[in-house]
């Protein structure tokens, strides 16, 4: 518990501390760039640009070696990684546009030649006749313990890059997610916007290499979206709060993993995000599970206690044990069933309702509105006065209190 | 082509193939559903299956292993489904957020327990294994007809087969209900066949031959052999029928170039070290997609490009 106190407030150590704000970092850049390849709906295209990155690393590791100089050197490896993701979302768009092949064939298929090819290399790299050749594993998964200073910095760094480069450029990025036409008609070049979000996801890709791993980068740019997307119904809120949520996962997640041995920075962070999802999926207003139970039971009610007073209006027989209790429980029948003065009172305002409806719909003239029957709204809701009594007056019915 | 090559490499290669028919065969269903994705989600979520069913029985035989696997694969498009449902997002989405959840579950629980003692870890479940697959008694074609060195094959081979055989049976027999409802779901339903069904009974066919074929040949084959053999095929022909032939001969194409390109393509270049065969397979099945991209008689959309001969 003292470590994880020591490490929320970035007391634990001075690589742990840079793990930290660099994972937060990209937390915040993922969110965002990740919104808008999830309102693209393209998010999976970011598993395909992750998993194309191997093939980049070992190129980068045996060129470095072969020139003689250190193969792990991190920005060479990070900019080899750069290289071949980006050859791996051209082709993509390549597939895509030049064959007949669907978008989820073209993902499918570079992600696991580009990744199959990086394992061979893998197995060149372990063949050659170099030093220092372990570790390039790590990659997969993604490693934070016995991280070099210089290389903590970079994370923390390219972390900073990132998520200031998603900040600059969220405003035109959502515009085209949204409305790519309108985006067009206010003067936004759609093709450069396309392009400078790959360019972020791949940013977000290669930073995200050292502290998450190619397999699981994916996680942050997905889950924080999708996240988000339970608490706001607006474009524009979306990539903030995405933003805040991944940059929150990463900050407890590396934090948590530097509290205790055996707990991997990325798998963790990823699971933070995906405690995130789950709660909102189940409490988020309006979108989120219980909301939604609550919505449906609560229409249902409505159904059921308008059905049961037209019922009482008709002198029918209520059977449907949900009506009744609804009813009972409302004072407007007795427990034997019979309705109270208040259920007759409105019993048969609900009947007045349904034909006056039934009067409006008869008339061409009310279309708009006689459209809006379903049986549940009041007519006052969606009538004047004025309108009201002139259908009173033509289907003879007497006027009753101020319904 | 002598004993050498019946007791290092012919066993291999038979796994190496029979894996990738057993994959391609579902794939070609896969990828005209546009849900091309499902076999990328399955070999992810095999490794926690693998890790809880080591927690759960303590041993790394495969018969828990293997119903592990299963269960994760069918756990994932549950919830995928669910997701998908409950809150509203779309496939892809909804898939990225499963996989990934339950991949990271699982690398947790694998650091979490102690498995030093025993050969189970992340390299392994992403790369396979397939050149380990030696048969000591092979010494010779003589082998092939000798009951006591038959006996001893590794077991990988008679699951590999009987997955593949299981698969290729499955796709012949209710050929017409997935042709059908794959091409047009509305009309299968009016007919009377059980689309849901269909569907979900291809997902879990899909992650059968994942299963099986994990052990021997890793996720990469797995993910590789299910998109890039029928996406060639699919550029190669305009009917279902060939495609699905098609898919099976450019699997084992895949199979067999890619083994032998990473047993003895090194050794031909001077080097005496052999690379990945997995990951060969892999490469040379994107070679021939690259191909039948450029080339393939049906590669452009209908009404795009010059009207095949």
């Amino acid at each position: 518990m003292e470590t994880l106190v020591a490490a929320l407030t970035l007391q634990a150590g001075y690589n742990a501390a840079l793990v930290t704000l660099g994972a937060a970092c990209l937390g915040v850049a993922a969110g965002t760039g990740g919104t808008f390849l999830f309102l693209r709906k393209r998010a999976l295209v970011s598993d395909a640009v992750a998993h194309a990155t191997l093939p980049g690393i070992c190129l980068a590791f045996i060129a470095m070696a072969l020139l003689g100089g250190d193969g792990r050197s991190l920005p060479g490896l990070l900019a080899g990684s750069a290289i071949t993701s980006v050859a791996g979302l051209l082709a993509i768009q390549w597939m895509v546009g030049r064959t007949r092949l669907t978008e989820d064939t073209a993902i499918g298929a570079v992600l696991s030649v580009f990744f199959g090819f990086g394992v061979v290399l893998l197995t060149v790299i372990q063949n050659l006749e170099v030093g220092r050749q372990a570790g390039l594993e790590s990659f997969l998964l993604g490693s934070t313990a016995g991280m070099l200073f210089q290389d903590a910095v970079i994370v923390a760094a390219g972390g900073a890059l990132v998520a200031g480069l998603a900040f600059l450029l969220h405003r035109p990025m959502i515009l085209v997610a949204f409305d790519p036409d309108f985006a067009a008609a206010s003067g936004i070049d759609v093709r450069r916007t396309d392009l400078a979000m790959m360019a972020l996801v791949t940013a977000v890709t290669v930073v995200g290499l050292k502290i998450v791993g190619l397999v699981l980068v994916v996680a942050l740019l997905i889950i924080p979206p999708v996240t988000a997307r339970f608490w706001t119904e607006r474009a524009s809120a979306i990539a903030p709060a995405a933003g805040a949520l991944g940059g929150l996962a990463g900050y407890l997640g590396a934090a948590l993993s530097a509290s205790a041995p055996a707990l991997p920075t990325g798998p963790v962070i990823v699971l933070v995000a995906t405690a995130f999802f789950l709660v909102s999926l189940l409490i988020a207003p309006a979108r989120g599970v219980l909301a939604r139970l609550v919505a449906h039971r609560r229409f249902q009610a409505r159904v059921h206690r308008r059905q049961g007073l037209l019922a009482l209006a008709r002198s029918e027989p209520i059977h449907d044990r949900l009506t009744l209790t609804l009813l009972r429980r409302e004072g407007l029948i007795r427990p034997d069933g019979e309705p109270t003065e208040e259920g007759e009172r409105e019993a048969e305002r609900a009947r007045q309702d349904e034909r006056r409806w039934a009067a409006i719909r008869r008339q061409h003239q009310h279309t708009a509105q006689s459209e809006r029957y379903d049986g549940l709204t009041p007519i006052t809701e969606v009538l004047t006065h004025d309108e009201i009594a002139a259908i009173d007056r033509e289907i003879g019915a007497q006027p009753m209190g101020a319904t | 082509m002598g004993a050498e090559f019946v007791a290092l490499s012919l066993v291999p290669m038979t796994i190496g193939v029979l894996a990738a028919i057993a994959c391609a065969l579902p794939g070609n269903f896969l990828i005209l559903r546009r849900q091309a994705l499902i076999g990328d989600a399955i070999s992810h979520v095999v490794l926690p299956g693998i890790v809880a069913a080591f927690l759960v029985t303590g041993s790394v035989s495969s018969g828990p292993m293997l119903i592990g696997a299963a269960g994760a694969a069918l756990l994932a498009v549950l919830l995928i489904e669910a997701v998908k449902r409950l809150g509203r997002i779309e496939p892809g989405a909804a898939m990225g957020v499963v996989f990934t959840a339950l991949f990271a579950a699982g690398v947790l629980l694998l650091e979490q327990t102690d498995t030093s003692g025993v050969h189970l870890d992340v390299d392994h479940a992403l790369m396979g294994n397939l050149e380990s697959l030696i048969w000591f008694d092979g010494t010779g074609w003589a082998s092939l007809l000798d009951p006591a060195a038959l006996a001893t094959l590794p077991h990988e081979l008679w699951r590999i087969a009987a997955t593949c055989l299981a698969i290729t049976a499955l796709t012949m027999v209710f050929w017409r209900p997935l042709a059908l409802s794959t091409f047009d779901e509305g009309f299968a339903a009016s007919l009377g066949v059980p689309t849901r069904a269909v569907s979900l009974g291809l997902v879990i066919a899909a992650a059968l031959a994942a299963v099986a074929a994990f052990d021997a040949v890793g996720s990469i084959i797995v993910i590789a052999m299910f998109i890039c053999p029928p996406a060639t095929a699919r550029l190669m022909t305009n009917r279902l029928g060939h495609q699905v032939l098609w898919s099976v001969a450019i699997a084992a194409l895949s199979a067999v170039l890619g083994y032998v390109a990473a047993g003895y393509g090194p050794l031909w270049l001077g080097h005496d070290h052999a690379v990945s065969a997995a990951g060969m397979i892999a490469t040379v099945s994107g070679l021939l997609l690259a191909m039948a991209c450029l080339l393939g008689p049906h590669r452009h959309r209908v009404g795009e490009g010059p009207a095949p001969a």
